[in-house]
């Protein structure tokens, strides 16, 4: 099977608009973290123009060789006046570097926060060749043909941008509504189903970025493709909005939020081994539980697992994690949490730590550490407490708890600190 | 030493700080808003508001000034990561 997709040829995907990517169909891990029962593709295209062709995107390195054979069977390289940049990532510009060295006349479009990348990828060779860093709604005339370049920041880096292809309503959208998955069959209407492989590489590649994918989606739904021609998987020829709608929903919330309005929600997350991150845990949950305006759940780890409190924390403002210190360090399921996080947008949440120790307590810090890593503010130092708390160490979990409700509230008193102190 | 006062708005904490102290030392230790990528004036991530104070914190370099550019941030941004509080004035920052 890989041998005869390898030699499939380009396919016309509309009049003079050929599909000129790359087949991999044995691939099972994607950039070390999605996996992938069908392979993947990595889709470049080719549009021609009275005036020229554009190329836009190219494949992974090591499938360069496909790329440039089903290239080279529907145009010669002096005849390439454009090559089109949506996205610098390795799978996409592999073969760019190359590409160039053949058709070093071509004019190169990248957006503007494309450009570090376009160095880091080009190196001391870009100095040779023309580039143009594109603005919001900057179009290119092929001759009869005009490429208008929608850019899509956070769709899944800062610099990507969407293609569209104005007079066949042809949207050329790199990662967006993209999916791993290998068929050579190539439009949506006739490959096997790959509906859950759509909806795994939205949650894995564009869920940390749902806010600016609602924006996004503002923009693209008003072109109403006729096609959406992604930079992976199935051509989305057959009802292309309903993917549109698809990543509107996948953007929501799979439940209403019961939590709503001005109200903040805050949830404490603990583990306990004998009892004493627990007594602290509730004491925090009673302190913040007396701030009007912040709505606390309680969960004991031990009961629970990663993924539907990856769910709730996407929608939380605020994260208090209780660990006991074991063997120097916090226990695995807290870790196990925090490392699934990367998954949803963590910016802008307050996060807190606590619990008890026996000897070093390292497991508060680390936590802070981590939280600061997923870029939340950490405002209020840890609380730890050796063994069991007294009545006046509890007083402190409940004050400590109000402290970070307050804040999240928006009711902290403003602070003058000295530097000394932090 | 000279102090200054250093103000983050977002959550209406101030820190005295002497001269010479890079906003990126102080802003996670309070637990401010602003976010860091590189920490070393490379990303563009560490964008700030000044919204007071813009003539107490240390010019921009070269390096800062690129990244600025690239980043197309207006007259009141700088880089969380670069900027140092001099003398004994008063700066107020936020995330951008």
């Amino acid at each position: 099977m890989t041998a005869q997709l390898a030699s499939k040829p380009a396919e016309e995907i509309a009049l003079g608009v050929h599909w000129i990517g790359a087949f991999d169909p044995d691939l099972r891990t994607f950039d070390l973290i999605l996996k992938t029962a069908n392979g993947t593709t990595y889709n470049a295209y080719l549009v021609e123009g009275a005036e020229g062709v554009a190329v836009i995107d190219t494949v992974k390195e090591e499938f360069s060789n496909q790329f440039f054979a089903r290239l080279e069977a529907v145009t010669s390289y002096d005849r390439i006046r454009a090559v089109v940049l949506n996205h610098l990532e390795l799978d996409h510009a592999g073969a760019l570097p190359e590409l160039m060295r053949r058709a070093p006349q071509a004019h190169i479009y990248v957006s503007q926060r494309g450009l570090k990348l376009l160095q880091a990828t080009l190196k001391d060779a870009l100095e040779s060749y023309r580039y143009t860093l594109t603005d919001d709604g900057d179009q290119l005339d092929l001759g009869g043909r005009t490429l208008r370049f929608v850019h899509t920041p956070y769709l899944h880096w800062p610099e990507t941008k969407c293609t569209f292809l104005v007079e066949e309503r042809i949207l050329f959208s790199c990662d967006v509504f993209g999916a791993h998955f290998c068929d050579g069959r190539f439009y949506n209407d006739l490959v096997g189903d790959f509906r859950f492989s759509f909806e795994y590489y939205f949650k894995h590649i564009m869920r940390p970025f749902k806010k600016w994918v609602l924006s996004a989606m503002d923009k693209l739904e008003p072109l109403a493709p006729l096609m959406i021609a992604p930079s992976h998987g199935p051509i989305l020829r057959h009802r292309p909005m309903d993917y549109i709608r698809s990543y509107r929903l996948l953007s929501g919330s799979h439940l209403p939020n019961e939590v709503a309005g001005k109200e903040k929600s805050l949830l404490i997350f603990y583990m306990s081994a004998y009892g004493a991150t627990a007594d602290m845990a509730r004491s925090v949950y009673e302190g913040a539980s007396a701030v009007e305006g912040v709505r606390v759940s309680l969960y004991d780890l031990q009961g629970g697992e990663v993924d539907p409190f990856v769910d709730l924390i996407e929608e939380a403002d605020g994260l208090i994690f209780g660990s006991p210190t074991i063997n120097g360090d916090a226990v695995k399921p807290i870790w196990d949490l925090l490392a699934s996080l990367v998954a949803i947008e963590t910016r802008g949440k307050v996060g807190a730590a606590f619990g008890s120790y026996g000897w070093s307590g390292e497991a508060v810090p680390m936590i802070e550490d981590r939280l600061r890593g997923l870029k939340m503010r950490v405002p209020e130092k840890g609380k730890r407490i050796k063994f069991h708390p007294t009545e006046q160490e509890l007083d402190d979990c409940r004050d400590y708890g109000q402290s970070i409700a307050e804040l999240l509230a928006g009711k902290a008193k403003p602070k003058v600190i000295d530097f000394a102190s932090l | 030493m000279a102090k200054g006062k250093l103000t983050f708005a977002d959550i209406d904490v101030t820190v005295t700080v002497p001269a010479g102290t890079r906003v990126i030392e102080v802003s996670e230790k309070v637990g401010a808003g602003i976010i860091y990528g590189c920490r070393e004036g490379d990303c563009g991530t560490c964008l700030m508001k000044v919204e007071e104070g813009m003539e107490n914190l240390s010019e921009p370099t070269v390096l800062e000034d690129k990244v600025l550019k690239e980043n197309m941030a207006g007259k009141d941004m700088r880089c969380a990561c670069q900027a140092q509080v001099i003398g004994e004035g008063e700066v107020k920052v936020k995330p951008a």
